[in-house]
């Protein structure tokens, strides 16, 4: 049941993008990101859409996978879409349809919610290709300049490095204690949403003992082995960028360029 | 109660790349009254076939009958069967403690009864509770408005074990049930299981690591390996074969080591494995 959950949906393969250093990745998550902000056509999104297939394919990740990202979101596309269409402000000189909607509504709608679904899309491409960790990594190292200004940023990424790698032992421990339960005659899948609220009590209160309990023995341990943040650590996987990292670089700045160009000219 | 399993299949994660073939065509019966203890090493479908039992995972291939229920993988599917079921087959997990949630001991016992029987009074309630935490050695007068997390450990792992046994079931199955306990508290619980066992007759099925405990209580063992049973039969039949045994990482208990020894010594005791029995015929064996 919950042992299908993993965070991030890491997929595991050996691909150029996988092994593009997780800073250019996020750098260049953010330049895309930028570039579908800017695009303020479809001709713009087009080149996104174009940049993104490319990307997939270069990923070794097979498209339906990025495309189920999308279906988390589902419901906030359809909200998007349609308040857009029903709340479009008329100006003169557009074409009605029937009752509000015109022709120009439908567009605007369908151009936000395909930025939405591009940006979710474009996210999903980090995740699927970067483990966790390696994120993190990306992150911490991301952020040092902040450290100057003393912003603990190893320690936000310790704390972020932990969180993930105590979500799949956590949702096996609620996947245990569901069992047990169950097996106490509890009953999770019927009755009206109050009781349903109701008959979570039974799983999340272990589940936070728990969580506390493994919170202390961690910390525990961590003062045992006489663990002190930031001072002086080493890594063991360093990051560096290299050749294909300034190839990921310039493709993405292609893409900026193509945006902006396509912004002037139409 | 009588479980009878036949060609029982289970795999994890089918249809992807990261299936695992957790049971493999499992014959087992495990008759009423039975103390039968399930050994293997870690990952060979224990767990996995312990939670067939009362319909925790579903029979995906094969023949399972427990009683009068049949949870054969294309038998009819009732939900209201399934509560009973669940009445009968009490099931213990590893570490049980850590399911406790409610803030009085009371309570938290009453969890499986009301939910098993919810027409039940105040009154039924309360005698059930009552007699679960006696039957687990803790008096009930004193521990039912306590807090279960201001407990010991092993206090802890007999509400858990009380909780399960409220509901009277027929057969009670317990995985690791003395794992992390220390050696008194080991002792205690494995004498509430002999207990449960002779004066509530009730059929008692253990996982363990512990071939001690399983030579020294069980009637009947089951040994499983990559899902599939290798060896069943008594305590002294299975572990019969040290060679084998070593094979399957597994350990002989105390006693077999021990009768394996004086053998290749050239004396030869003839036990059943239990502590009693080898003191006994080693002492007939002194006297001549």
């Amino acid at each position: 049941m919950l042992q299908d959950l993993t965070f991030g949906q890491y997929y595991p393969t050996t691909s150029l993008v996988h092994k593009l250093d997780p800073r250019t990745k996020l750098l260049l998550l953010i330049a895309y990101i930028t570039s579908i902000f800017v695009a303020d056509n479809f001709y713009g999104l087009a080149a996104a859409l174009l940049f993104l297939l490319i990307a997939v394919a270069f990923s070794a990740v097979p498209f339906w996978s990025v495309l189920k990202s999308v279906k988390s979101i589902l419901f906030l596309v359809l909200f998007t879409f349609l308040l857009n269409l029903l709340f479009y402000a008329k100006k003169e000189g557009d074409t009605t349809l029937f009752w509000r909607i015109t022709v120009e509504g439908l567009l605007s709608a369908t151009f936000l919610a395909s930025r939405l679904i591009l940006l979710v899309m474009g996210s999903s491409v980090l995740t699927l290709t970067t483990t966790p960790v390696s994120l993190t990594d990306g992150i911490e190292s991301l952020l040092k300049p902040l450290s100057y200004v003393k912003f603990p940023v190893h320690e936000l990424a310790l704390i972020m490095s932990i969180a993930l790698r105590f979500i799949p032992t956590l949702a096996e421990e609620t996947d245990r204690i569901i069992r047990a339960q169950k097996a106490r005659g509890g009953d999770f899948d019927t009755g009206n949403f109050f009781k349903r609220i109701k008959a979570l009590i039974p799983i999340l209160i272990p589940l936070l003992v728990g969580a506390f309990r493994r919170a202390d023995e961690l910390g525990n341990a961590m003062d045992a082995r006489c663990y002190s943040g930031s001072r002086n650590r080493t890594k063991y996987k360093k990051l560096k960028f290299t050749f294909r990292d300034l190839l990921a670089t310039l493709f993405t700045a292609a893409l900026v360029a193509g945006v902006v160009l396509l912004k002037i000219f139409f | 109660m009588q479980i009878i399993a036949k060609g029982l299949n289970f795999v994890y994660n089918k249809k992807t790349k990261f299936s695992v073939k957790a049971l493999d065509n499992v014959d087992l019966t495990i008759d009423e009254g039975d103390f039968f203890g399930i050994i293997g090493h870690t990952g060979s479908g224990k767990s996995t076939f312990i939670q067939h039992l009362n319909a925790l995972v579903p029979v995906q291939e094969g023949v399972l009958k427990v009683g009068d229920y049949d949870l054969s993988a294309n038998a009819k599917k009732d939900k209201k069967a399934l509560k009973t079921l669940r009445s009968k087959v009490g099931m213990v997990f590893q570490y049980p403690e850590y399911q406790l949630f409610e803030d009085t001991v009371f309570k938290d016992v009453a969890f499986g009864f009301s939910n098993f029987f919810p027409q039940a009074s105040k009154r039924e309630t309360a005698d059930a509770v009552y007699e679960a935490l006696s039957l687990v050695g803790l008096d009930p007068e004193k521990y039912a408005e306590r807090s279960p997390f201001d407990l010991s450990g092993g206090q802890k792992r007999r509400v858990a074990i009380a909780g399960v046994i409220v509901t009277r079931p027929e057969i009670l199955v317990l995985d690791e049930p003395v794992a992390g306990l220390d050696p008194k508290g080991k002792r205690e619980l494995m004498k509430l299981l002999r207990t449960l066992h002779e004066k509530e007759s009730k059929t008692i099925i253990i996982v363990s690591h512990d071939m001690d405990e399983v030579a020294e209580n069980c009637n009947k063992v089951a040994v499983f390996s990559e899902g599939k049973i290798v060896r069943k039969g008594t305590p002294k039949d299975v572990f019969s074969d040290a060679e084998e045994i070593k094979k399957l990482r597994l350990d002989l208990p105390l006693t077999g080591y021990l009768c394996q020894t004086l053998k290749s010594k050239g004396v030869n005791v003839d036990c059943d494995l239990t502590e009693e029995d080898f003191i006994r015929k080693i002492q007939e064996i002194k006297r001549g």
